[in-house]
């Protein structure tokens, strides 16, 4: 259902003898200009399916309440998920690799509990908010040492440091909480750019999503995590330092989810044990909604940011119905489940359509010699 | 011709032993462990055995064991289970919720309870094998659903222990000879589980579906069944587990056993089930639950934080997962070099 | 259906029923390749019968054929005379068929006992498994197989020969009637192989008809009654062994007029590569040769021979256990593919798809691969660079396609190859290791890459020809190395060089042979 990296505006070189020669590439000969239609149509797909749902919630929005299509409405509910979603952007890569990072919900309670314990010790914020970053990054290379480095299954890795931060997190405030954080701080967190609705928290996203988009769809660090989670060994015969990748991708989710934890901080003016709790879910549901194959090796950037932002309205949409945040949880994860299957009902959709587009069955591949016949 | 000494013909078969050795004495070092562990315990807070605290440890151990049993099913066949909290959750909570409604007996209270985690695991079965979802992402799904579930059931209410029948959480501190209840039913179990792992045709598909899962099909063994049975099963112990707490606890929220699933999962792992599916016994993950329960009330006894709990847990994963890893390297590579060449 | 191909010389005496399992005409084809034409083939109760060939000429084939992994475009199998189709692998057991794999395919956690009855456990009181019946069975099986191993233990720790074993107790558990062996003393040691043989011939004494495919041409003389030969996919030859030699078989396997591939004369310089002593514990032992700029060096062996693993430890995937490597005079250890490609030494391993190639992405990207951070120092992939690259080697190497942004998994095999040397070729490298570079590629395309990789000669750089294919390695090397068992058996240069001279070393006919102690 997804993407490769390369822009979808790439044309195809007309090469001197490929017409004819096409016929070697085993299947259907199609010329140069159905082949880009076709890519780029699977490309569009998604996303246009990914707005239809938007567009569709939208409306459900306007029908439940006449200040759904606000501008206060948007800020505020655009504002809810900003840290969840900066962390989809840093997971995005992650998942594309292959790997998955349980532990961000974590390192948000624990970089929060760091950044009140520093404050509360006297520690300016110009100094602690560096601090704890690089706690965040301790934590990602944890992660990313005893996954990448010792081939562990990071599933489990990073289900124990779920564990962990979030003991630590405890170890850090106890059943303290700070709360007396000063306004400069705390009005990022939850105020607006001056005279607008647009959130400061909401352009930070922006920006780390231009980043996200140009670095995994624009350079070679880019292509070289889809070639990761495409094929881990070729990657590596081909000389793609696997261990080196993953590794970093873990520091950067770490980074960026005590990143997050100080916003939440700063939104709710609390710092808790607790802050981030079930985080985790609404991450992961992003990702794969917007697109990201849970297995790897498939994904765009773009297709998260739409996520983001229908996961937003429908946040916004459910409370205008009433419904509490422990529902909408529920909400969540009948959407994670559901954009894990909707992709195979649309392949098989797909296979029907071509099957009876083709009046006939559907060529049967033979098996590479080698290959497990079941 | 190839050459060098036949060197031990019998050596690798002994490796083979030695390794199946290593592999069962995983219960055996954890029980060794958790005997040294009580008596330093002991001996630094006397009243840690006073029959008042057994019977307090015992009891959510005894819980913890039995949904440990049925993650370890899971996890068996190379899948993972993280919604047994929340299943845990719902069922504690509906079978209160019927019990203060006073029109059922308790048992079939109990029936519906079990009834209901039997259908959460099927569920589950149904999401992973039919429409293929990785279990990690399923279950992970269901976690916050049935969680909902119970927020629904609960609808802003929790259940006080003077709403269900009179000396109803009474159970939690009976005895049998000495033996909490508790404890015994979850010594049954173990018992009834551990057998049918593996004396049933059922059972050792689970461990060949988990070892090898190609070869399982080439051997016409139907591995979506098998797998859809152990969520099915670790369902409806996680239920049994989920009528316990309610007895024990008597005091129900619709949070109820949040965040266990890290205690149980904890227990199977340290327990000596391979998080890389195939191998592990449910008496492993039974003294796993021990093991971990008796952490968490040594930190109690002691006067410890009780912070550092989630903290163990965490190292404690870590550490299991990493020795696994450690074998399989080295047993590869004895099997490299006992190709004599 | 009748037997279509006459078998040469006397047959076994024929008892008057039909041959338990047989081949009849059978003929199959994946993708590029005719992997069986025409091919008859039968098998007798109480017989030992030997399937040879070289690599590729359908060996494995035939096997999967008969294990149901495979089913005939055209022909049939024949059980007991009667025509059948075979589904899968699990009713061809149940068919009486039972096949040792190359690759045990064992239960890793599980114990040897339940591994031998996986599938048809022994079963006592109320259906439960009975744990100490098929422990006790399968001891009384080993017994009779005079082997020593134990039950209870777990698969994990057991040695390749040992799994084996177990993989031949399945068959005797379930009452084969045929014993299908596929290469099984390829990672054995010659105690080892005794003991099979000793446990193969009680197999056939019992009835079964047995089916051993092995590339040991002197181990079929010591077991087989019969031997049958393959080449090209086609039936050469069925005829007892004692009327055939070694000279005969080899004759049969190798036989074809050696083709002209186009080789242009390169100046031979200096030496790239000096592997000295090298070892790898369970692949190879003590190999030393050294590859010079502008020269063809063959790595000629049959499978399991240590090639491709020399190879992985060239280019740092895997690690020696001892010996050295000089690049370019300098000593060299690669711990990563990454530092090798650095360091100038490219690998074009065996098999693209698993390890040549990234199927999602196209020849454009597969070609920049190892080296784009190099192609974009400034991080952003902008501009025709990349597509100009991909266009030169498209053009150079005559790689069919409708254009650098098309999937490589589109292409057909010998454009697929072109693309995995392409991107090899775009890292500059000073050795490049090819192995089995036309495997499953067409003539027409297979031609091409022999002239891409004569071109390279000429042009300086140095390279190692791994290839199965014996006349492909005798036309193109200016020198053959040979391996055995993971040891040298011969350095023959190109002028002495000769089908049967390699083929010989290769089957460790004329080693320098130090035989064991027992």
């Amino acid at each position: 259902m997804t993407q490769d990296p390369r822009a979808a505006s790439q044309q195809p070189d007309p090469s001197p003898a490929s017409s004819a020669a096409s016929v070697a590439a085993g299947g259907h000969s199609r010329g140069a200009l159905s082949r880009v239609l076709g890519s780029l149509s699977a490309a569009a797909r998604l996303e246009v399916f990914l707005v239809v749902i938007l567009a569709f919630l939208v409306w459900w929005g306007t029908q439940l309440s006449p200040f759904f299509l606000t501008w206060s409405n948007f800020g505020f509910s655009i504002q809810d998920v900003m840290e969840i979603s900066i962390m989809a952007l840093a997971m995005t890569p992650i998942i594309i690799t292959g790997e998955i990072d349980l532990s961000v919900e974590s390192m948000v309670g624990l970089s929060g509990c760091v950044l009140g314990w520093l404050w509360a010790s006297g520690v300016p914020l110009e100094i602690a908010i560096p601090l704890v970053l690089i706690v965040g990054a301790l934590g990602g290379l944890l992660n990313g040492l005893i996954v990448a480095r010792w081939g562990l299954p990071s599933l489990v890795v990073t289900l124990a440091t779920l564990a962990l931060y979030r003991g630590l997190a405890h170890v850090v405030l106890g059943s303290n909480v700070i709360s007396n954080f000063p306004d400069d701080f705390t009005n990022f967190g939850f105020g607006y750019l001056p005279g607008t609705s647009v959130p400061w928290t909401l352009l930070v996203f922006l920006l780390l999503a231009v980043v996200a988009v140009a670095i995994i769809h624009g350079t070679w660090i880019g292509r070289q995590v889809f070639a990761v989670g495409k094929n881990k060994d070729a990657a590596r015969y081909s000389g793609v330092r696997v261990a080196g990748l993953k590794t970093a991708l873990f520091v950067v989710s770490g980074v960026v989810a005590a990143f997050a934890g100080i916003i939440l901080t700063a939104r709710t003016s609390t710092a808790s044990p607790d802050n981030g709790l079930n985080m985790t879910l609404a991450v992961v549901t992003i990702v794969v909604l917007g697109g990201v194959d849970i297995n790897g090796g498939k994904g765009t950037v773009p297709g998260v940011i739409l996520a983001v932002f229908i996961l937003a309205t429908l946040k916004s949409a459910l409370t205008q119905a009433g419904m509490s945040t422990d529902y909408q949880n529920v909400a969540i994860g009948l959407l994670l489940i559901f954009s894990v299957i909707a992709p195979q009902f649309a392949r098989q959709f797909r296979v029907l359509v071509d099957r009876v587009r083709l009046g006939r069955h559907r060529p049967v591949r033979d098996p590479m010699p080698g290959e497990v016949v079941r | 011709m190839a050459l060098s000494a036949p060197a031990n013909v019998r050596a690798p078969s002994r490796v083979g032993t030695l390794i199946g050795q290593a592999a069962r004495s995983r219960e055996l070092t954890l029980a060794v462990v958790v005997i040294l562990l009580t008596a330093i315990v002991a001996i630094l807070a006397p009243n840690f055995l006073s029959s008042s605290n057994v019977i307090s440890v015992t009891a959510l151990t005894a819980i913890i064991a039995i949904a440990a049993v049925g993650e370890a099913l899971v996890i068996i066949t190379k899948n993972i289970d993280l919604s047994v909290e929340s299943t845990m959750g719902l069922v504690a909570f509906v079978v209160a919720e019927v019990l203060k409604g006073q029109n059922l007996p308790v048992p079939a209270a109990w029936a519906i309870g079990i009834g209901l985690g039997l259908a959460l695991g099927m569920v589950n079965g149904l999401v992973i094998t039919i429409f293929r979802v990785p279990s990690i992402v399923a279950t992970l799904g269901t976690l916050s659903i049935f969680r909902g579930l119970t927020y629904f059931v609960a609808n802003g209410h929790e259940i006080n222990a003077t709403d269900l029948p009179a000396g109803y959480t009474d159970a939690a501190s009976q005895t049998v000879f000495g033996v909490p209840l508790f404890v015994i039913l979850a010594i049954v179990v173990v018992i009834v589980v551990g057998l049918a792992l593996r004396y049933t045709a059922l059972g050792r598909h689970l461990y060949a579906v988990g070892s090898n899962a190609d070869a399982a099909a080439t051997i016409g063994i139907r591995s979506r069944w098998t797998v859809f049975m152990a969520f099915a099963l670790s369902g409806m112990l996680a239920g049994v587990a989920g009528v316990l707490w309610g007895i024990e606890f008597g005091q129900l929220y619709a949070s109820s056993a949040s965040g266990e699933s890290l205690a149980v999962i904890a227990a199977v792992v340290v327990g000596g089930v391979s998080i890389a599916g195939g191998s592990g016994t449910v008496v492993g993950a039974a003294i796993g639950a021990l093991f971990l329960g008796l952490i968490n009330n040594a930190l109690t006894v002691l006067s410890l934080p009780q912070e550092w709990l989630q903290v163990i847990y965490g190292v404690v994963i870590l550490f299991a997962v990493a020795t696994d890893a450690v074998v399989q390297v080295r047993t590869q590579r004895a099997r490299a070099r006992s190709r004599t060449r | 259906m009748s037997e279509a191909k006459p078998i040469a010389a006397e047959s076994v005496a024929v008892t008057s029923a039909p041959p338990p399992v047989a081949l009849a005409a059978v003929s199959k084809r994946f993708a590029a390749t005719q992997a069986l034409s025409d091919v008859s083939l039968d098998l007798l109760p109480g017989e030992i019968h030997g399937l040879v060939g070289e690599n590729g000429a359908g060996k494995s084939t035939v096997v999967k054929v008969l294990a149901g992994i495979h089913q005939p475009d055209s022909g049939t199998v024949m059980l007991d005379g009667k025509p059948v189709l075979i589904h899968g692998p699990a009713h061809a057991r149940s068919l009486g068929i039972a096949t040792v794999h190359q690759e045990p395919r064992l239960f890793p956690d599980l114990t040897v006992a339940e591994n031998v009855f996986i599938g048809h456990a022994l079963t006592g009181r109320f259906g439960s498994v009975n744990w100490r019946a098929m422990r006790r069975s399968a001891d009384r099986i080993f017994e009779s197989l005079s082997v020593n191993i134990d039950s209870s233990a777990i698969v994990r720790g057991l040695s390749m020969a040992d799994q084996q074993l177990i993989e031949i107790a399945k068959a005797l558990s379930i009452d084969a009637r045929v014993l299908i062996l596929d290469e099984p003393t390829a990672s054995l040691s010659a105690h080892e192989v005794e003991r099979l043989f000793a446990i193969v011939r009680q197999t056939r004494d019992r009835g079964v008809a047995v089916l051993f495919v092995s590339h040991r041409l002197e181990e079929v003389f010591e077991l087989c009654g019969r031997a049958t030969v393959l080449r090209d996919g086609r039936h050469v030859i069925t005829a007892p062994t004692s009327e055939l030699t070694a000279a005969d078989l080899v004759r049969y396997m190798v036989g074809r007029s050696v083709s002209l591939f186009p080789r242009s004369a390169s100046n031979i310089g200096n030496v790239l590569l000096d592997v000295k002593g090298l070892t790898r514990i369970g692949a190879f032992r003590d190999v030393t040769f050294s590859v010079r700029a502008g020269e063809i060096v063959g790595l000629s062996g049959l499978v399991g021979a240590g090639r491709t693993e020399i190879a992985r430890v060239l280019f740092g995937i895997d690690r020696a256990d001892a010996g050295e490597v000089l690049l370019a005079g300098k000593r060299v250890r690669f711990k990563t593919p990454s530092e090798a490609l650095h360091a100038g030494v490219a690998y074009v391993p065996e098999d693209r798809h698993l390890d040549g190639l990234v199927a999602g992405f196209s020849i454009a990207e597969n070609i920049s691969l190892p080296i784009i951070p190099r192609l974009f120092p400034h991080l952003f992939i902008r501009g025709n660079r990349e597509r100009n690259l991909a266009a030169g080697y498209t053009e150079k190497l005559r790689i069919r396609s409708t254009g650098v942004a098309e999937l490589v998994e589109a292409l057909s095999g010998g454009n697929q190859q072109k693309v995995v040397i392409a991107k090899w070729l775009a890292t500059e490298p000073r050795v490049l290791i090819l192995d089995e570079p036309t495997r499953g590629v067409d003539i027409g395309a297979k031609v091409e890459v022999h002239r891409i990789i004569s071109d390279l000669a000429a042009a300086g750089m140095g390279i190692i020809l791994i290839s199965s294919e014996l006349p492909e390695v005798l036309a193109m090397s200016d020198r053959i190395i040979v391996l055995h068992e993971g040891r040298k058996t011969a350095e023959i240069s190109r002028a002495e060089a000769s089908e049967e001279k390699v083929m010989f070393a290769a089957t460790g006919q004329n080693a320098e042979e130090t035989h064991s102690g027992a």
